[in-house]
């Protein structure tokens, strides 16, 4: 396996997979973290996360059209405002569906798992009869394409770095947010005891509504990232949400430091192994390689010890 | 045991009407070719009675039924194909003998796993054990660590997408993302023939209704009540020292062999096999199925699966658009306003008033035998 390659290709192989792996894992760490608060703090699991994502990614591509058109001048700078759009999007359509949906069903989670799985499936229609089957893809602005040599073998995309930032900043603010304000400390104390956090003076509806809003709009943030690197199609979201799901609950629900280190985990050992073997072997191994853990420690990497 | 009886009156009543209209009514009046979309559909009922065992009655929640539906198929699948490729059949192949799917992915030889699939008695030993094997590993694994709900979802869900990405990945054991085509008989016996078809149609609806007998006798045993109540409280049943997981564990694995002999039945009805029916989206359409039908109805499992497969075929043929709108819709709906699906709304609106005729007509023969009585100078009650 190792054997046609000398120890400095090895270095460059294994950088350059590392690489690969650091912008899946900003994909991972973006996807999740909207999931972890989700389904960490509230215990609703939202299978629709993908398409709230997708709407995220459209919202770009909509976004990186206008700015064609009509500001040219400003092309540039589109992405950041359409990543405030997308969260904006993303973020009501979650706080609609919070409404109707999710309200109705924080008792029964299982349930939740199947509405929302209709909902998934509404969502993809709805993409598909609006936007066309076809997937499609922004054009990056200049100062994002290329890539820089860091040595004569490894080289790093640019547009890969910036979406590595960009989970860094996002990752910070959403840890502030849960751990720092005021908002995030009564969405903890929801979670931990909802009559007592009731009986304090929290309105824990309104807290329910906006924690779901703010996981969907994340998911969104993180569509909008997710166009920098590939391209959007109806079912995109789809095919991430198993992997997601197994991220969140490979690092411990409910913990968001459990979260980035599994996505690490998961995403490093995939793109390492996607080298040596098919891409489809190196997926089924690390599935199950995670499956098999958590069947062993099904609490997940970084478990609160809460009692139940 | 609540009932003496193995099926009280409104159970009878199901159980009759239903072997009425899928013996009768249906083969009577319906061609072959829905005729055998019937028997596909019905495919499926399979799983869904093993869901309401697991789901219904045991409170455990598998996103990953389509694998032991694949399972079963593949097994069978697999004896079909080798019956299919004998020598005489593929002397044009760079090796004659193996499935041609071999020969294009440059394997020269069959591989030790499909050996025991030349005989149809190991075959059907396979289609029972292997699912059943491995639901009893996962089940093993998550439920003696008390991994259940919600967690348990999501791992089966996991398993169905990499046993997918497996079969796709290994085409040239598997047949890869076409599956297995080509099947044309079973012990020299052509399958696909109309006269076949229906023949298979009506040894389905017999085994469907072995399982369904198999089902509700599960469902009256002591064991049956202690899945229920393990449902809805399981320390206390814990505590009264049964051992959950191994409940759960046989609630599982019944589910899963269920699942399994229903993917068999696919295989031998529409005479292939392939990864679409295995992964996570079939899996989950297929607990819609239940869910619709009622999650704790035997006889709703199968009324749901046939209606959402109509509903699926009509829809998809006049308005390809509309079906993913009308399958998300039912999902939701179902799980907020119907959560018992079919069977609560026939038991809430329609079989109070078949129990109130009846009650009716008794309480008229009763207060006929009480005048009756106090006629005779007894007391009347």
């Amino acid at each position: 396996m190792f054997g046609d390659y000398s120890i400095g290709d090895l270095g460059a192989i294994f950088a350059m997979q590392g690489f690969a792996g650091l912008i899946l894992f900003s994909v991972y760490v973006l996807m999740a973290l909207g999931l972890a608060i989700i389904f960490g703090q509230m215990g609703v699991i939202n299978m629709a996360h993908g398409e709230f994502m997708i709407l995220g990614a459209y919202v770009t591509w909509m976004t990186s059209s206008f700015f064609q058109s009509h500001l040219p001048s400003l092309f540039s700078g589109y992405f950041f405002v359409a990543m405030i759009l997308a969260f904006i999007a993303s973020g009501a359509l979650g706080m609609l569906v919070e409404w109707a949906l999710i309200r109705h069903l924080y008792k029964r989670p299982l349930d939740t798992l199947l509405a929302t799985w209709g909902l998934s499936l509404i969502l993809q229609q709805a993409y598909r009869s609006v936007f066309g089957a076809r997937e499609v893809g922004v054009e990056l602005p200049q100062w994002m394409m290329g890539s820089k040599q860091v040595t004569d073998t490894i080289e790093v995309p640019i547009n890969g770095i910036f979406v590595m930032c960009l989970t860094l900043a996002i990752t910070v603010v959403v840890a502030w947010i849960m751990y720092k304000s005021r908002w995030g400390k009564q969405v903890r104390a929801v979670v931990q005891n909802r009559v007592m956090a009731g009986a304090v003076g929290i309105n824990t509806e309104k807290v329910d509504r906006y924690t779901f809003g703010l996981g969907c709009g994340i998911a969104g943030i993180a569509g909008s990232a997710f166009t920098m690197i590939g391209s959007t199609g109806p079912t995109s979201g789809q095919l991430y949400i198993v992997d997601t799901f197994l991220v969140v609950v490979f690092g411990g629900a409910a913990s968001l430091f459990g979260t980035i280190a599994s996505a690490f985990t998961i995403s490093q050992a995939q793109s390492t192994m996607e080298f040596f073997m098919s891409g489809s072997m190196a997926k089924v191994l690390t599935l199950l390689t995670i499956v098999a853990i958590l069947m062993i420690r099904p609490q997940g990497l970084f478990a609160l010890k809460v009692r139940k | 045991m609540i009932n003496s009886r193995f099926f009280n009156r409104s159970e009878l009543i199901g159980f009759l009407s239903l072997l009425l209209l899928l013996a009768v009514i249906l083969p009577f009046f319906l061609d072959t070719f829905r005729l055998n979309l019937v028997a596909k559909y019905l495919t499926y009922a399979f799983v869904a009675l093993g869901l309401v065992m697991c789901w219904g009655y045991g409170g455990i929640l598998s996103l990953g039924q389509g694998v032991f539906f694949g399972l079963g198929g593949y097994c069978m699948a697999m004896f079909l194909k080798l019956e299919a490729s004998s020598v005489a059949n593929t002397k044009i192949q760079s090796t004659p003998g193996i499935p041609d799917f071999m020969d294009w992915n440059q394997i020269t030889a069959l591989p030790m796993f499909w050996k025991p699939f030349h005989s149809l008695p190991l075959t059907i030993i396979a289609i029972l054990l292997v699912p059943t094997l491995l639901a009893f590993i996962i089940g093993a694994a998550m439920f003696k660590r008390r991994v259940g709900g919600v967690y348990f979802a999501i791992i089966t869900q996991a398993i169905a997408a990499i046993a997918t990405i497996l079969i796709i990945g290994q085409q040239g054991y598997t047949g890869g993302i076409n599956g297995m085509t080509d099947l044309r008989t079973l012990n020299g016996w052509d399958i696909r023939t109309d006269h076949a078809k229906v023949i298979l149609y009506f040894f389905e609806v017999f085994v469907l209704f072995a399982c369904i007998i198999t089902a509700q006798f599960i469902r009256l045993t002591k064991l049956g009540r202690i899945l229920v109540a393990m449902r809805e409280q399981e320390d206390r049943v814990r505590f009264s020292g049964y051992s959950v997981a191994n409940f759960k564990i046989f609630a599982f694995c019944a589910a899963a062999m269920f699942a399994s002999i229903g993917g068999a039945m696919f295989t031998l009805q529409i005479g292939f096999m392939s990864p679409s029916f295995v992964g996570i989206v079939p899996s989950i359409e297929m607990v819609i199925y239940t869910a619709v039908g009622g999650r704790m109805s035997i006889f709703g499992a199968v009324y749901g699966t046939l209606l959402v497969n109509y509903a699926k075929t009509m829809l998809s043929e006049s308005f390809p658009e509309l079906w993913l709108f009308g399958l998300g819709g039912l999902f939701i709906a179902v799980v907020l306003f119907f959560p018992s699906g079919l069977s609560g709304i026939w038991r809430d609106h329609v079989a109070r008033h078949i129990d109130r005729l009846i009650a009716m007509r008794s309480e008229k023969s009763k207060r006929a035998w009480a005048i009756k009585s106090a006629a005779d100078g007894a007391p009347a009650e």
